[in-house]
């Protein structure tokens, strides 16, 4: 038995490759389906714009970049369909100059889903260069920092723009993330100005937001593509309550195969430490 | 003078006048506050275009050198091919410069990025060893952290999901903090440093 661990021990990679592959694949072409679990850092961010009365402003600042797509992505489509769908008016603008036609992706493709017209329902305005120069910015004056949209109408044309100013008329920002970046949202928008910030981000940086979320200068967070799945739950709940159509599920799709390679890695590792703990009985005797 | 002496002045003054600026809620601080505001992004789009031009001056070089040429000359071609792009077609949902985006650049960076979980179970299997003590705790720790944060966990039981919530909420948020505060303090020492001229590395050279 030992002289078998020792062996797997030494297996080749290419064979880890292939379990993992399959691990990821199989739950995608056959989806298991295990119930998702609301977390309370998914649930205040979802109960905070269902709280938003129809006609509020809110931002999505799109900071990530396709590297992170499959985690971020099913997130920025869940929020705008329930922010949508709430009659709440999203603006999108990003601070990485890789995802902005990811934004203009999400927002085009939600909007024209719920039937919702771009410029009184929802608005993009795209990328702008140097992060704290544009949320403070923000702050200040919107037209100064975007004096045109993403197409180039200018601000003052857009009609859902008309009473907007700066962060006393946006009653949320979600900075969509795969780095730290949404602590600059926390530390400009929300110690300077006192604007309410949520975010989502990759379970790999969820760790860093903690502390944020304890001390109430986030709201909320959606983290990882488990987060995303816990929204697009709730967002399913809230069409069927509303007799809609159900939306598409990527996060809950990919939540099988995320489930699946997270316990093939844990079984590599008990197997990794019975071939280490074999091959050292070895020596020792 | 113009290399140090103006640059160095320059961070002096508005390094303590904007530190100043924040704890007076004078008119005329406030529309020194929102003029340094509108500088500052009217610089940063100047920088792009001079980061663009680095982008373009370090690859020509190599080009002209016979140094990774096809490397050097696709990041030359796809620059202006996509400016070109943009700036002819547009770049609205259904442009042509959104299509090269969708269908070249996403997968491109999907792909690399994705490539992450294979390298990550490889090295789970060989690397993630109990050796030590402290080797041990982490490993536990990130098991019910990795087992929690799937829906798996919850199925199995509500209380691995719930302790793998106490592990982030505290033990994680206790070291978080604490790194954040070294943080904070090396960003204020290293601030206050740039803006007395202490520190002058961003200088260059």
């Amino acid at each position: 038995m030992r002289e078998f661990f020792i062996k797997l021990g030494k297996i080749d990679r290419r064979v880890i490759y292939g379990i993992i592959a399959l691990g990821v694949i199989l739950p995608l072409l056959k989806p298991i389906g295990l119930p998702e679990n609301i977390t309370p850092p998914v649930k205040h961010v979802y109960d905070y714009i269902d709280s938003l009365p129809a006609g509020s402003v809110i931002i999505l600042s799109i900071d990530y970049d396709a590297t992170v797509l499959p985690e971020v992505h099913p997130m920025v489509l869940a929020v705008l369909r329930h922010a949508m769908v709430k009659g709440v008016r999203p603006i999108g603008l990003g601070l990485n100059p890789a995802g902005t036609g990811l934004g203009l992706d999400a927002f085009t493709k939600v909007g024209k889903e719920l039937g919702k017209k771009y410029g009184k329902d929802f608005v993009y305005l795209g990328f702008k260069p140097n992060v704290s120069a544009t949320i403070l910015g923000l702050g200040e004056n919107i037209r100064k920092v975007f004096p045109t949209d993403y197409f180039g109408t200018p601000i003052d044309s857009i009609p859902m723009l008309k009473n907007v100013r700066n962060y006393n008329d946006i009653a949320l920002t979600i900075s969509f993330s795969g780095s730290s970046l949404p602590e600059n949202w926390i530390m400009y928008a929300n110690a300077r100005y006192g604007e309410k910030i949520a975010c989502g981000v990759t379970a790999v940086m969820a760790a860093d937001f903690y502390p944020y979320l304890q001390t109430g200068q986030l709201v909320g967070m959606i983290a990882g593509l488990k987060g995303a799945a816990e929204y697009e739950t709730l967002v399913n709940r809230l069409f069927k309550k509303l007799g809609l159509k159900r939306p598409s599920v990527i996060a809950i799709r990919g939540m099988d195969a995320n489930s699946l390679a997270h316990v093939l890695i844990m079984v590599f590792i008990i197997l990794g430490n019975l071939a280490f703990f074999a091959a050292k009985y070895k020596e020792e005797k | 003078m113009l290399q140090r002496t103006i640059p160095l002045a320059l961070v002096f003054i508005m390094g303590i006048l904007t530190t100043i600026q924040f704890y007076i809620p004078h008119p005329i601080s406030q529309e020194f506050y929102r003029t340094t505001i509108d500088w500052m992004n009217g610089i940063s789009s100047m920088a792009i275009i001079l980061a663009i031009g680095s982008l373009v001056k370090h690859h020509w070089t190599k080009v002209s050198r016979g140094q990774n040429v096809i490397y050097s000359s696709t990041t030359l071609i796809a620059l202006t091919a996509m400016a070109l792009i943009g700036f002819i077609g547009g770049i609205g949902q259904h442009s042509l410069f959104q299509k090269l985006f969708e269908n070249v650049q996403i997968p491109l960076q999907a792909t690399m990025f994705s490539l992450l979980a294979f390298f990550m179970a490889s090295a789970a299997y060989r690397a993630f060893r109990a050796k030590t003590f402290e080797a041990t705790l982490l490993l536990l720790a990130a098991f019910i952290v990795m087992i929690g944060m799937i829906p798996l966990g919850y199925f199995i039981s509500p209380g691995i999901s719930a302790f793998s919530q106490w592990i982030l909420d505290v033990p994680n948020m206790a070291a978080k903090r604490g790194i954040m505060i070294g943080v904070g303090l090396g960003m204020i020492s290293t601030s206050l440093k740039i803006i007395l001229g202490i520190e002058r590395n961003w200088l260059g050279g």
